[in-house]
């Protein structure tokens, strides 16, 4: 049953990338920035999961919340110190400084760990499930039922209440969301603090699949879940996910049939397929541009 | 940039061997800071300091200032001393090209370096041009030295060490294999198609081969597939880094086979941390050509030295960077011997020649040369008995 086996690595590598994926698609959504730091938050969460459990010895439960906050924390930092005082200037300024956010995470994350990786200390050992022949990974199961509750949060979170309604109207019309009084700051503060929530969470399943963090793992891990993202139709909560999991299917797949050298060129081949074929993704809205 | 980034370096290591020597080691050591002066020999120290390949760079070059250091400490050489010149090429082919091309202007006469194979590769076809005297401690590639005379290596090559380990699985009697490898990294693949080759020749069936993507942290996919075959062994052919992460993810997958691995799994364990657990890796098996418990006196010696200037214990780099820098005082010697100006174009001739006639007793072996830039050195195949390395057989040239 290998078959059945690689569906659930394809889940759960995908699971990965849907929540990093959100948390880029949120971020857009509310201010169209695409925030390249994104993914280096991920490895700053790592390191906080390692620091908790190699250094301080405290136990993998406490060592996960705390990544989450301090990822938490370090996205509306960023928001504050970065991105904040370019609220009124041009896109490109805003992507730059984004860029520049994250060289700084990646070289800051060198100086203090080195750039070796870092072993990040066992969650624990989730089993495995046996099914006919299939053996089942405990973990890999955990992070997409993980994946699949934090959506299911983050969507009622954005439809049902009212910092939600306050994400999405900021989204419609930053400026007629302001005449309406809305506190625009701190919605924007809140939809960075929900992302890079998702961010720590990503980092979490991720230290429990992958053992060790670099300073610069965030780097493909985030373009991959940026063309998630974008696949999916960045600024979509649904599309996120899907695109998430298509990418992880997709990397499966193809090393499955023995092509794993191909893996990435095949997943940013999808990219561009998506965006010749339909340009703003698989659930994207039609952009109308305001006048 | 790159000149505030080796003065920094040069100041780390000037604290250290202050640290080491206390004040009038500081003294002695503040004097080699500025230019070349007379009656010092100008060795370059090149390798990635920075980047995602850093451990590597950083490692040979403590192994090779550690040594460079001693030497110095007994009077240099022929009364000289040495004075060296570190410089960072982060890992990358066209920045080791530039780091290179300043060596050569700050006027070296032989350098220690590059590291990983592919900047070394642009460093060899670059120096050919200057006849320069060049030792690299860790690229394992084939083609580093076949572009002149001038380049030398002091560990074994990629071929060699996947030839070891095919005939290492057929002397264990392994009936069917696999190959995990990073297909980007010519050192990777390097070792996974010669061990291939030998496999096959010694009528042992490879039943999956699988490269992954340089960078790639999910194995799952290959290692299921590899699983699938039901091989005795599975040679992953990386860095200790990856092999940590596919050993961990091929037993969380249910493999209970062993793994076989080439000298990049120095370090997997036995170092700040492990990079898989010890139960995962019993009785797995890879060559290389440094373990710090082997026995030998001259390697204890080298571990104890080690200790006392960095205040870690020595990696397999860190003993290539040290053998490196051994190799290149063999020549320097006896290019002092013959007499001439450090810098000329003779003195770099007889720096060659008499590395290609040295015989070099260093930490990871005894080196000498027989016509190429490759070494004649013993390897040693090392097993993992609870969490500890362990020399399981040493293969002689």
């Amino acid at each position: 049953m290998t078959f059945l086996t690689q569906v659930l690595n394809g889940l759960s590598l995908g699971s990965i990338y849907a929540l990093v994926a959100l948390g880029y698609t949120m971020v857009y959504g509310i201010i169209l920035l695409l925030n390249f730091a994104h993914g280096d938050i991920i490895m700053v969460g790592g390191y906080i999961a390692w620091i908790a459990m190699a250094n301080l010895g405290l136990p993998p439960a406490i060592a996960a919340i705390l990544a989450v906050i301090g990822c938490m924390a370090l996205g509306v930092l960023i928001d504050k110190i970065a991105y904040a005082p370019l609220r009124d200037a041009p896109r490109l300024s805003i992507l730059i400084t984004a860029i520049g956010v994250s060289y700084f995470l990646e070289n800051g994350g060198q100086l203090a760990f080195g750039a070796a990786a870092k072993v990040v200390p066992s969650f624990g050992d989730f089993g495995s499930i046996q099914l006919g022949d299939a053996s089942l990974s405990g973990r890999a199961i955990l992070t997409v039922l993980v994946t699949a509750a934090a959506t299911a949060v983050l969507t009622f979170l954005v439809q049902k209440t009212k910092l939600g309604k306050a994400m999405r109207a900021v989204s419609e019309d930053m400026g007629a969301a302001r005449l309406m009084g809305i506190n625009v700051n701190n919605t924007i503060s809140f939809t960075f603090a929900v992302g890079s929530a998702l961010a720590g969470i990503g980092s979490v399943l991720y230290c429990m699949a992958y053992t060790q963090v670099t300073p610069t793992m965030g780097i493909m891990l985030g373009t991959k879940a940026f063309v998630a993202a974008v696949l999916g139709g960045i600024g979509s909560i649904p599309g996120a996910v899907i695109g998430g999991l298509i990418v992880g299917f997709a990397e499966v797949f193809v090393s499955a049939i023995g092509l794993s050298v191909w893996q990435d060129a095949v997943v940013f081949l999808l990219l561009i397929i998506v965006l010749v074929v339909k340009p703003t993704g698989l659930l994207g809205r039609p952009m109308t541009e305001k006048v | 940039m790159l000149n505030n980034v080796s003065r920094r370096q040069f100041l780390e290591v000037s604290g250290l061997v202050a640290a080491g020597l206390g004040l009038a080691g500081c003294g002695s050591s503040s004097s080699s800071d500025s230019g070349s002066s007379d009656g010092s020999i100008k060795v370059g120290v090149m390798g990635p300091l920075s980047g995602s390949v850093a451990q590597y760079g950083v490692a040979c070059r403590d192994g090779a200032l550690l040594y460079f250091k001693q030497v110095n400490a007994d009077g240099g050489i022929n009364g000289k001393q040495i004075e060296t010149d570190v410089q960072d090429e982060k890992g990358d082919a066209t920045e080791a090209v530039t780091v290179y091309n300043k060596l050569v202007e700050d006027g070296v006469t032989a350098i220690v370096g590059d590291v990983t194979s592919k900047p070394t590769i642009a460093v060899a076809q670059k120096s050919v041009e200057d006849n320069m005297p060049c030792v690299t401690s860790s690229a394992t590639t084939a083609d580093v030295i076949s572009y002149g005379d001038n380049y030398f290596r002091a560990c074994v090559t990629d071929p060699f060490q996947g030839k070891v380990m095919g005939d290492f699985a057929a002397k264990q009697g392994y009936k069917t294999v696999a190959t995990i490898f990073d297909s980007g990294d010519d050192y990777a693949s390097g070792v996974a198609d010669a061990f291939k080759e030998e496999c096959a020749a010694k009528g042992i069936t490879v039943a999956s081969e699988q490269g992954y993507a340089s960078g790639a942290t999910d194995f799952n996919a290959q290692l299921t597939a590899i699983i699938a075959t039901n091989p005795d062994a599975i040679l992953s052919s990386n860095y200790y880094q990856d092999d940590g992460m596919i050993v961990t993810q091929a037993r969380q997958l249910g493999y209970k086979g062993v793994f076989l691995g080439a000298d990049g799994w120095a370090g997997i364990v036995g170092g700040d941390q492990d990079y898989a657990s010890t139960a995962d890796l019993e009785g797995c098996f890879y060559c290389s050509s440094f373990v710090a418990t082997n026995p030998d006196e001259s390697v204890q010696k080298f571990i104890e030295d080690f200790k006392a200037e960095y205040n870690e214990a020595p990696t397999n780099f860190n003993a290539l960077g040290y053998d490196a820098a051994a190799i290149v005082c063999a020549g320097l010697e006896a290019a002092e011997e013959k007499g001439g100006t450090p810098g000329s174009d003779d003195y770099k001739q007889a720096v060659i020649d008499g590395i290609a006639a040295a015989k070099v007793e260093g930490v990871t072996g005894t080196i000498s040369y027989s016509g190429t830039g490759d070494p004649e050195k013993s390897t040693l195949v090392i097993t993992f008995k609870d969490g500890t390395e362990e020399i399981f057989d040493t293969i002689e040239p």
